[in-house]
């Protein structure tokens, strides 16, 4: 992965987003507040014009302006959350220039214990957590990263948390009320690995 | 949806504008951000309040900046909790010497961000503390889930805290009262009718004619339990009823009665709930000290109230009873 992949993969998931948008609002709507879609679609739509405007170098840098974009203009549980993770997994990457699958996985790992860290978040309580473990568990799985798997293991895990009830976040507030939803963060996760897959499986990372 | 707005995107913005024409000798904006600040901030020689969240829930927050309650109200997005660096400014901008006051209501969103700007204070050498107010009883309390929601108590906070600063408490004499008083105050929220977020553009969730929502928030979201449509000394009787459950009402004690509409809720209704709420708190021998009636943290549009107690005591009297002089709170 280089610093044009890292480029291409944010572009594709704002991308992603930007048409879903009213999808994870209706899926926050169930559970939470209504306002997933719109915060990660603000927070991408300022992160696509940085990425656009300005050049990079590594992978570890374009990591680093996504960040900022959504630690500065997203707010909400989502921003300090995707924040984060995009802050810690741009650290791992350090000033490589190419990343390969076994950076990849620690980027990943970065990200993922980020999320945890930033949320207290375990595994099980209906969060987008859930969706960073699996990716670390099934990417680490293989040495060669086998993106087809990562891809099947990330969708059940965002599709698992619709049985969940909730532990953390506004939907804990519903209790038993939350369960029969999918988490809105799950769902966005999944699509943001959906999109480096794309972006990796197609070429050598 | 029809709401008198201009552009959904722009409602904070706009808003925080009207609120800076409508009242220029009280507020300030700080430039490019959705800080509002007490027109002579920062404040020398008294430590200042700063509180903040979502927008939609007006007059909270910048309607109780001024002088004997907040120093700065931090506006993020409808519902949506302010980013770390907006936190961030209105904390340099307001301390005068004397360290800077976080009043946060319990959403992970909240906490995160404001968590954020702590520490990016405390990198400057600014001395920080908060409180994160929990004091919706609709959601139990357990340290394996996020835990409470906070919600109309914290004006109390406000009001408190605001009112110690200003007699000389220091920095650390207000965290101290911030984990009592927190625990002193219970409430709970119901709704009738739900709100519309302007980018969203549709309700969070549908009621029917005959239906209610006990135990709602203030983000537009479904309560903890539907139930059909029931009388207002009913519903003040269930509302009490979960407030007893976590706050023993015994004879002889005092109470501030804290009634707060939703947005859309007339103040004849409110009024009528706090009637009940009267009546049955006589039947407990518990004694209502003062009472607050009207519109402190609204919901958008939305159609309902919540009751709030507050445990008294001799220092909490003369805080509420001291001057408060915010465009939304006056005393
Ligand atoms: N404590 C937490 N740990 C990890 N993820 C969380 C936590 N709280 C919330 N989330 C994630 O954030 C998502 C909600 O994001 P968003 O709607 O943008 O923020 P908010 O909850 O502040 O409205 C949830 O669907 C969930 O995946
Ligand atoms: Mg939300």
């Amino acid at each position: 992965m280089n610093q044009q992949d890292a480029v291409n993969w944010i572009l594709s998931f704002q991308k992603k987003i930007e048409s879903s948008k009213e999808y994870l609002t209706d899926l926050d709507q169930a559970v939470g507040d209504g306002d997933h879609g719109i915060n990660m679609n603000r927070g991408l739509q300022h992160a696509a014009g940085v990425l656009h405007e300005k050049t990079f170098e590594t992978p570890g840098d374009v990591l680093k302006a996504v960040s900022t974009a959504f630690i500065s203009k997203v707010g909400g549980a989502s921003g300090p959350l995707y924040g984060s993770a995009m802050l810690k997994a741009s650290g791992s990457c350090g000033g490589k220039e190419t990343l390969e699958d076994e950076d990849v996985k620690a980027m990943l790992r970065a990200a993922a214990d980020a999320v945890q860290a930033r949320g207290r978040a375990e595994r099980g309580e209906k969060t987008m957590y859930d969706v960073w473990e699996a990716v670390v568990r099934a990417a680490e799985e293989k040495e060669d990263i086998d993106w087809q798997h990562v891809r099947m293991k990330t969708a059940e895990a965002a599709d698992a948390t619709k049985e969940m009830q909730a532990k953390k976040g506004r939907a804990a507030y519903l209790g038993a009320r939350s369960i029969g939803h999918l988490d809105p963060g799950s769902v966005s996760t999944r699509m943001l690995i959906e999109s480096l897959a794309e972006v990796l499986e197609s070429g050598d990372s | 949806m029809k709401k008198l707005i201009n552009n959904a995107s722009e409602v904070v913005n706009e808003m925080l504008d009207g609120m800076v024409l409508s009242h220029p000798n009280e507020l300030r904006r700080l430039d490019g951000t959705t800080v509002l600040v007490r027109k002579d901030a920062p404040v020398q020689g008294k430590p200042a309040i700063i509180s903040g969240g979502g927008s939609g829930h007006e007059p909270a927050h910048a309607g109780f900046v001024g002088r004997g309650m907040l120093d700065a109200a931090v506006s993020g997005e409808v519902f949506t909790s302010p980013t770390p660096d907006q936190v961030f400014e209105a904390v340099k901008a307001v301390d005068g010497g004397s360290g800077v006051f976080l009043v946060i209501k319990n959403y992970t969103g909240d906490v995160m961000n404001f968590e954020m700007a702590a520490e990016m204070a405390e990198a400057e050498g600014i001395d920080v503390k908060y409180v994160v107010v929990n004091d919706d009883v609709a959601v139990e309390d357990s340290s394996f889930t996020s835990g409470r929601r906070g919600i109309a108590g914290t004006v109390l906070v406000h009001k408190i805290l605001g009112a110690m600063a200003e007699e000389g408490a220091s920095l650390g004499e207000i965290a101290e009262e911030a984990e009592k008083l927190v625990k002193d105050i219970k409430s709970m929220g119901m709704s009738l009718t739900p709100c519309i977020v302007p980018e969203a553009g549709k309700p969070g969730f549908t009621l029917a004619d005959d239906e209610m929502e006990i135990g709602t928030g203030i983000h537009g979201e479904p309560g903890v339990e539907r139930t059909g449509l029931l009388s207002a000394d009913e519903t003040a009787a269930a509302l009490l009823e979960k407030i007893e459950q976590d706050m023993k009402l015994e004879p002889d004690m005092d109470v501030l009665l804290l009634i707060n509409g939703l947005g859309a809720t007339p103040l004849m209704e409110q009024y009528i709930i706090s009637r009940a709420v009267h009546h049955l708190l006589k039947d407990k021998g518990v004694k209502v000290t003062e009472t607050i009636v009207g519109e402190w943290m609204t919901s958008l549009e939305m159609a309902g109230v919540s009751v709030t107690l507050l445990k008294m005591n001799e220092d909490r009297q003369r805080w509420i009873a001291a001057a408060a002089d915010t465009t939304a709170f006056k005393r």
